[in-house]
């Protein structure tokens, strides 16, 4: 069963003179499975969009079902927000207890887990982020590196088992090293758990890689929705709003404009070396 | 969670009440308060809503902001009432039903220990939402800069006060958002008794502390990287100066003291008062 999001509309302090209305009429569903990238500048309401997949923020109006359960209701929520593991931006919002084992355990002790089973997710969740056991499993969260800390929080929620991940910026202040590590990480519990992803990201290029659906918010409305190569062969519209399209795309889109004969699509490095290696030989200069 | 709270909020407008100098409406918080605490006279505290509401007016704060300052004595206000009715027995018994007795005198004192408590947190609420907290802590400064000379840190303190406004949004959203980051691990903080609840609370605090202690430290250095070195031999950017408003006003604060004074003295209604309801309610004394 899949997540659904039906005309949900948000208000920030609802009926004040402050109040601001971040998510405006905005439907959309996440499949089992499926892997969706959810871009947007700042303050589009990506953050507040995402806090209402597991109940944080409730609509102002609209519904938000989970496998079915309503999100608006106190007893459903529970069961819903069960299902969704919510990875913020800032780890420092999230590490607390003495050492990094401890803290990893904090989410599946509240699931009521038997110790034996605790134990071997929390192994688990370490082994998927990397970190390893011996090394880190006594240390204590504060003394970590920045990248570390990320680790541990997403194992901290990695350890719940959860059927949708939903994922804040996780890759904001990481080094292209540390980018492509925590990418290759979502891939690959994706793959082992099964789960479905909800990765907000500025950065297109990551989310070309992997995603299935990409959905574009601007002004907290749904600007566009659709496959990356939907969505990327707009790469014009997309940079005039702020965002950084995938390289390629923009690559292509350039040497379009210079009389290449490309096919459309192209948003991967791959598929733009693809398409002008079958120029080799060809005249390149139509 | 933490929406309620209005404390030492600014609300921007442009108002004579703004303009004022902040030492200036400090000072005139002091003469209100000295006002609401020579009050009387029931009736006279008429006059200093009154008062109130015409400061408000001069503010162009919505009438509802300064009134939401109430909102998280909603609990106090009316134990503060119920313990004065019942506890203080004094002047004519109104009422009296086993092991219960309301007096005049009770419901005098209950009626103006809420309306006292109001007035306060009303006026000085007035005074935030009209004062920055910068040009705030500054005007307190200035005011006790004669401290100075007894070696009194009046220079720290007023740095440590804004300092302390400055973060309070900051920490109760950061609480928010650890809240919700642990809420989403699954944490239960509503359930349970007193002590498992105390104990729910340790995920919260820890990220607020360690992070509040670390943001200290960044701020300590950037304030040492930009040469502070305390209050000593420090300008202004913008100096402080008096205009005639300042005069005007605590004039007009003075002569409210002087009415409330004038007033109760020619006018004692209140004494009346009790013979009044007695009266009303058909009993003898
Ligand atoms: N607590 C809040 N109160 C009022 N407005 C808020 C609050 N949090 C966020 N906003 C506003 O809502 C909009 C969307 O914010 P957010 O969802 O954080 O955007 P994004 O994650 O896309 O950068 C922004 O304009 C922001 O200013
Ligand atoms: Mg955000």
């Amino acid at each position: 069963m899949p997540i659904v999001i039906e005309k949900l509309t948000y208000t920030y302090q609802s009926g004040s003179v402050n109040a601001f209305t971040a998510i405006m009429d905005v439907s959309l569903t996440i499949h089992d499975g499926e892997f969706v990238g959810l871009i947007g500048h700042t303050g589009s309401g990506k953050s507040t969009l995402i806090q209402q997949l597991n109940g944080l923020m409730q609509p102002t109006s609209g519904k938000v079902l989970v496998d079915g359960f309503d999100m608006s209701d106190k007893k459903q929520r529970a069961k819903g927000r069960a299902l969704v593991g919510m990875v913020f931006q800032y780890p420092d919002y999230q590490l607390f207890d003495e050492t990094v084992y401890k803290d990893i355990s904090f989410g599946p002790k509240n699931m009521k887990l038997a110790p034996d089973e605790i134990d071997r997710r929390v192994r688990e969740a370490m082994r998927l982020v990397g970190l390893d056991f011996d090394e880190f499993a006594e240390k204590s969260p504060f003394e970590l590196s920045g990248g570390e800390k990320r680790r541990t929080a997403l194992a901290g929620i990695i350890a719940m088992y959860p059927k949708y991940l939903v994922l804040d910026e996780p890759m904001a202040g990481l080094d292209p090293a540390g980018r492509r590590a925590v990418l290759a990480m979502i891939d690959d519990f994706r793959k082992q758990l099964g789960c479905a992803v909800v990765m907000v990201s500025h950065s297109m290029d990551d989310i070309a890689r992997s995603a299935d659906k990409v959905i574009v918010l601007r002004d907290g409305a749904i600007f566009a929705s659709g496959t990356p190569a939907e969505i990327f062969s707009r790469s014009d519209e997309l940079y005039e709003m702020g965002l950084e399209p995938p390289f390629a795309a923009r690559m292509a889109s350039e040497l379009k404009r210079h009389g290449f004969r490309l096919p459309g699509g192209i948003y991967t490095n791959e598929a733009l070396a693809d398409a002008l290696a079958a120029y080799k030989g060809g005249d390149l200069n139509v | 969670m933490f929406k309620d709270i209005t404390l030492g909020q600014y609300f921007p407008v442009d108002s004579v009440a703004h303009r004022l100098d902040p030492r200036t409406k400090l000072v005139l918080l002091i003469l209100y308060i000295v006002a609401v605490f020579i009050v009387k006279d029931i009736w006279v505290f008429g006059f200093i809503i009154a008062f109130m509401l015409f400061m408000t007016a001069m503010s162009k704060v919505p009438l509802n902001y300064v009134l939401k300052a109430i909102k998280p004595m909603k609990l106090l206000l009316p134990l503060m009432f119920l313990l004065n009715l019942f506890m203080i027995k004094s002047g004519h018994i109104l009422f009296s039903w086993k092991f219960i007795t309301v007096t005049t005198g009770g419901l005098r004192q209950a009626l103006f220990i809420v309306l006292r408590l109001i007035a306060l947190v009303t006026g000085a609420s007035l005074l935030t939402l009209t004062t920055t907290p910068v040009s705030l802590t500054e005007g307190l400064e200035r005011l006790l800069s004669p401290l100075k000379a007894v070696k009194f840190p009046v220079h720290e303190l007023a740095m440590m006060m804004t300092i302390a406004l400055r973060f309070i949004p900051t920490l109760l959203e950061e609480a928010d958002k650890i809240m919700k980051a642990q809420l989403a691990r699954g944490a239960d903080l509503e359930s349970g008794n007193i002590f498992k609840k105390a104990k729910a609370m340790i995920p919260i605090l820890i990220p607020l502390f360690v992070n509040s202690f670390r943001r200290a430290e960044e701020l300590a250095l950037a304030m040492e990287s930009r040469c502070y070195h305390g209050g000593e031999g420090r300008t202004r950017l913008k100096v402080l100066k008096f205009h005639m408003r300042d005069l005007w006003a605590v004039l007009i604060f003075a002569a409210l003291i002087a009415v409330v004074v004038i007033l109760q003295n020619t006018f004692p209604i209140d004494r009346y008062a009790a013979d009044l309801i007695l009266g009303l309610l058909g009993k003898k004394q």
